[in-house]
């Protein structure tokens, strides 16, 4: 399977990554060799199969809803790079 | 003393031939010593570490020390700790404090064990052979030309070179099981679900599994009653009662079935594997085990399956980092979609960027139904082959690696064949199930593996069958000196 140089363009700009000019061939071509190698899947029918998306089939379980936390914000904001009066700053979105 | 088993240095810590200070304090001398060849270790705890064997020393002396108190470990740089750097061997997460313990960090810290630091890994877990990480490959002790395998690649370098008793390890898609292969040691993969997630760093929330890497089956069930158990901060962890893993170490297996995947052992079985496999199987046999021939025919869908659902839950996982709350933050943006996309852009390595792209094309519209869905089929039918062998055998016996270790660069120009490198592992995670990477026997004075499949939640017998071939063989006491 072949993925074109736009098809990169698209799924990058839907993951929200920026791949170079140059650099755009070069995954085209990686992820083309990679998807004719996930194609083998094809080669099983699986009409009727029921998709499995987790390993155990027992329901998820919920907690109780009581506070277990206490208020660690600027802990928590220590790890981002700009912060002010316990905000997150982004470049401005609404002009 | 570096390579003594973890059960002789708790035995030696309870009688006092040893204190957790010297234990400690000789572990982070030959981290000083060696880690700039290994490169096992991003991070080394040194004053915490000595700080944590002081208090084990007291638990020791006034009568409260647990058979793990005054232990070294290594954890996975994947792992949460609190207030030490957690960078996942990715740039993105290179200036992260933790600013929490993962539930098996806390477990660990309760059981008195002693943190050394973090080790290498590849970036976000994916690779197979810590070529990925952003701090560098680690080196195989055995050769330091090869991979030690990957992505828990420091933490089975960190153990087979002596730097580290045990270590922690996940395993997505043989990630604690093949690096074990590649570096002579026993590691399992616990069922999913039997061990917390909460606080490791997320790759593919269906598939990864934490566990432990030791030198010994002893050794590994003697950690894994300590991490395991349901954990309420973790919505897919089992509840399920956990047994004592050492108390069936030694269980008679006379009467135990193993069955013999033909799709393993058949089909391009490389030749050096071939003898390790009949030698096991005549051990075993000694034993009262009986062997018969099993299918798992939907074999050939497996590396496809993973290779959708793994990058597809990737892509998700990793939608987190968007340099503003935590990670990578770009200095080069004027608007929001631009700080998003370079600070991924810049923060992220090739092979991480590549399953994000893989992922985001199997989810997005038009594709998801001929991948995605397709894949959650496959998964299920690689399940159902595990659960019809399981009615007519007990475990299953096939390689944890293609062949020993390959040579630093071999694979990295080509994703397909290093992908292949797990070829044996993957399936097991599909299907959610526990396994067991042994020594073997070497090659070339290369380590080869041994893989052992159980049945959910079954780690029991995995261990037990893996202490008893450890009685009868002396591959796992072999060390790189050896050699």
């Amino acid at each position: 399977m072949q993925l074109t140089d736009d098809d990169v363009k698209k799924i990058a700009h839907l993951a929200r990554l920026n791949i170079s000019h140059e650099d755009i061939h070069f995954y085209a071509e990686k992820l083309s060799d990679i998807f004719t190698f996930i194609e083998i899947i094809n080669s099983v029918p699986t009409d009727h199969v029921e998709p499995m998306s987790h390993p155990i089939s027992a329901d998820l379980h919920l907690r109780s809803d009581h506070v277990t936390e206490i208020d660690q914000h600027q802990k928590y904001q220590r790890n981002s790079a700009q912060v002010q009066s316990g905000l997150y700053l982004v470049p401005q979105v609404i002009e | 003393m570096h390579y003594l088993t973890l059960k002789r240095l708790s035995d030696d810590l309870h009688s006092k031939k040893i204190s957790s200070v010297e234990l400690t304090q000789h572990y982070l001398n030959r981290i000083n010593e060696l880690n700039p060849t290994f490169n096992a270790f991003v991070t080394v705890c040194e004053e915490q570490a000595l700080k944590q064997a002081k208090a084990a020393d007291i638990r020791l002396k006034n009568g409260t020390a647990g058979v793990l108190t005054g232990l070294p470990i290594a954890q996975k740089d994947i792992f949460c700790t609190d207030g030490v750097k957690t960078s996942c061997g990715s740039k993105m997460l290179d200036n992260f404090i933790a600013p929490y313990n993962a539930t098996i960090v806390e477990k660990c810290n309760q059981a008195g064990m002693v943190m050394l630091g973090k080790t290498n890994m590849d970036e976000f877990a994916m690779g197979s052979s810590n070529e990925t990480s952003y701090y560098g490959t680690v080196r195989n002790p055995y050769d330091l030309e090869r991979v030690a395998g990957g992505s828990s690649g420091g933490s089975a370098a960190a153990v087979a070179g002596g730097l580290a008793p045990i270590a922690t390890g996940t395993d997505t898609g043989g990630s604690i099981r093949q690096p074990s292969s590649l570096c002579n040691l026993t590691g399992i993969k616990p069922t999913y679900g039997r061990v917390s997630r909460f606080g490791m760093i997320a790759f593919a929330s269906s598939l990864d599994q934490g566990g432990p890497m030791a030198r010994t089956a002893e050794d590994a069930a003697l950690f894994l009653n300590a991490i395991a158990g349901f954990d309420e901060k973790d919505s897919t962890s089992a509840k399920q009662a956990v047994p004592d893993f050492t108390q069936t170490l030694n269980h008679s297996l006379k009467g135990v079935r193993i069955g013999l995947p033909k799709e393993y052992l058949q089909d391009n079985l490389p030749a050096e594997l071939a003898p390790i496999i009949e030698n096991t199987i005549k051990l075993y046999e000694s034993m009262g085990v009986t062997f018969q021939e099993i299918s798992l025919p939907h074999t050939k869908m497996s590396m496809s399956a993973y290779y959708v659902i793994a990058p597809a839950e990737c892509s998700s996982n990793l939608a987190r980092f968007d340099g503003i709350r935590f990670g990578y933050r770009t200095e080069h943006a004027s608007n929001l979609e631009e700080l998003y996309k370079n600070s991924r852009s810049e923060g992220f390595g090739l092979e991480v960027k590549r399953r994000i792209l893989i992922g985001t094309y199997v989810l997005s519209s038009g594709y998801f139904d001929a991948f995605y869905l397709k894949a959650q089929k496959a998964r299920r039918l690689i399940a159902n082959d595990f659960q019809h062998a399981f009615q007519e055998v007990d475990a299953l016996l096939c390689p944890s690696s293609p062949g020993i270790a390959f040579k630093i660069g071999e694979k990295t120009k080509d994703p397909v064949s290093m992908y292949l490198s797990d070829i044996y592992n993957v399936a097991v995670n599909l299907a959610g199930l526990p396994a067991l990477s042994m020594p073997g026997g070497f090659y070339n004075k290369m380590p080869l593996g041994l893989q052992l499949i159980g049945n959910l939640f079954n780690e029991s017998l995995l261990l037990n069958l893996a202490h008893q071939y450890q009685l009868q063989t002396n591959w796992h006491t072999m060390s790189p000196e050896d050699l």
